[in-house]
């Protein structure tokens, strides 16, 4: 028997330093081949598609008061499937990480990238990649099928529309956040349930919490929120009264992303695996 | 070639390894023996830069695990039976490791053969039996061709057939050259591939010496093992006196 089959000048030769793109590469082919991908990519897309078409299919705008027609935003009520696509692509970002934890994949991984913080810069790249593409396609498809759906005596909308443009590409975006976050979460927590706890407690429950709180509270700490801002600031084609404009909602979603894919990486290089 | 230099690492009050030092040479296979809790695996986790040691350090090929620009090229580890993604096949698990560190994908075939896994890299991982798990970590760890293999109980759950495979496995490594490690509790299972021995307890090196060494020192290699281990034990029989009053 021999284990040398491959002339070893012939590897050795080619060796260079494994870097970015040869994570990148590893990181891709393995979430390509989990099924937990495609499924989540699967109740994405019909939580998108499918609460666009029952939500404005259901608009009754004929028999809408003055007020309610000044405030409709057929845009923003066609991306009501965020609040489930937010939860998918957060569950997805945490699996990208936790899953190695519970199967012991990441001391094969760490064995082959030493240097974690690079891991997680790649593992946040491939996966905020393929969550952007898919998010995107469907933030559009969503849209059009939406506003097919919706009746014909109510106004519609159109990409030619101010801020329409805007709310289409932002609803594509949000989720990849919430998925960065969620990723920076499973690298802090590390344990799948406990992560996506955390996720759900973020995204879900602190906002009704600060129900009871009062209105002006409830409004105050609430457009801090992620849900919030992407409902009545990032997607919102009508201003909503009290919320932070859509490029602040942006950048700061895009910190909370920073700030959790940054404790995770720290985290991550300072413990034992 | 492995070499550990005052290598210490704690677990709150527990000291899992004590200034442990050693070297592991190349074109021979190296027992690393020592009871169950003796910080085997511990030390096999600081060689490859999973667990930050506390005090000293350790080197392979004169490098610290972490600058190694091509870990899997250099050093290949099983340190657990089940160390993949249960949904991935065997072969998508070996692609993705290989593709970090740039090894071609035709290596993955290879090491598929070189197991035996051939037939069975289309299936998920996940229902692999303990054995092909084994082969499966085993492969991983000849993805790069590396010069340096650790490997941490690889006989622990196989039938004999599998033993026998993994045993004349390590020798051939051996002989090719390569630096080869290999943990066990049973002296036994070592002294059939092993020349160089390091025996550890209660995370304090015991003994770098050889089999032939050792046997000589006693009746037989196990009573001169058990001596020299003695009272390192996690669980030592002696501790555990009987208390029932005799009536």
């Amino acid at each position: 028997m021999t284990t040398a089959t491959l002339d070893r000048a012939g590897t050795h030769a080619a060796s260079r330093s494994y870097g970015f793109r040869s994570t990148a590469t590893m990181e891709w082919l393995k979430l390509r081949s989990v099924r937990s991908t495609p499924a989540i990519l699967g109740i994405f897309s019909a939580g998108m598609i499918g609460l666009s078409i029952l939500v404005l299919k259901n608009e009754h705008y004929s028999s809408m008061s003055a007020a309610d027609r000044a405030t409709f935003d057929p845009t923003n009520d066609g991306f009501t499937g965020l609040i489930l696509g937010q939860l998918a692509f957060g569950v997805l970002g945490v699996l990208a990480i936790t899953s190695e934890f519970s199967s012991g994949m990441i001391r094969s991984t760490l064995a082959a990238v030493p240097r974690r913080p690079l891991l997680l810069a790649a593992k946040a790249a491939v996966a905020g990649a393929v969550m952007l593409v898919a998010g995107e396609v469907l933030a559009f498809l969503t849209f059009v099928i939406g506003q097919a759906a919706l009746g014909s005596s109510a106004p519609h909308a159109t990409l030619g529309q101010p801020g329409v443009l805007r709310a289409v590409l932002m609803a594509g975006a949000f989720p990849v956040l919430i998925g960065l976050i969620g990723l920076g979460l499973g690298a802090i927590i590390r344990n799948t349930a406990a992560a996506i706890s955390a996720l759900v407690g973020l995204i879900f429950v602190i906002p009704l919490i600060l129900v009871p709180l009062g209105e002006h509270l409830h409004q105050e700490i609430g457009k801090f929120m992620p849900l919030i801002m992407a409902s009545n600031s990032l997607v919102a084609v009508k201003p909503v009264p009290g919320s932070l404009t859509p490029a602040v909602a942006f950048g700061l979603l895009c910190l909370y992303a920073l700030a959790a894919l940054g404790a995770g990486g720290w985290l991550l290089s300072r413990r034992d695996a | 070639m492995i070499e550990a230099r005052g290598l210490v690492k704690r677990y709150g009050p527990t000291t899992a390894v004590d200034n442990l030092s050693f070297d592991v040479l190349p074109r021979t296979v190296t027992g690393f023996l020592g009871p169950n809790g003796a910080g085997k695996s511990t030390t096999m986790r600081m060689i490859i830069g999973l667990d930050r040691p506390d005090g000293g350090l350790v080197k392979v090929g004169g490098k610290s695990y972490h600058d190694l620009r091509s870990p899997l090229r250099e050093v290949g580890a099983l340190l657990e039976a089940k160390a993949f993604h249960p949904g991935r096949t065997a072969r998508a698990h070996l692609t993705a490791l290989a593709a970090s560190n740039s090894i071609p994908k035709r290596r993955v075939d290879e090491v598929l053969g070189i197991t035996g896994l051939g037939k069975a890299a289309g299936r998920r991982a996940g229902k692999f039996s303990l054995g092909m798990a084994q082969r499966l970590g085993i492969a991983a760890a000849l993805l790069g061709d590396p010069a340096v293999l650790l490997l941490d109980e690889p006989v622990n759950g196989l039938d004999p057939e599998g033993i026998r495979w993994i045993r004349n496995l390590l020798k051939n490594l051996a002989a090719e050259g390569r630096t080869v490690l290999v943990s066990s509790h049973l002296i036994s299972e070592v002294a059939q591939t092993a020349d160089q021995l390091i025996v550890v307890g209660r995370g304090r090196l015991l003994a770098q010496t050889t089999v032939a060494e050792l046997s000589a020192r006693g009746n037989s290699l196990e009573e001169a093992f058990f001596s020299l281990t003695e009272g390192s034990a996690e669980y030592s029989a002696s501790n555990m006196s009987y208390q029932g009053s005799p009536s």
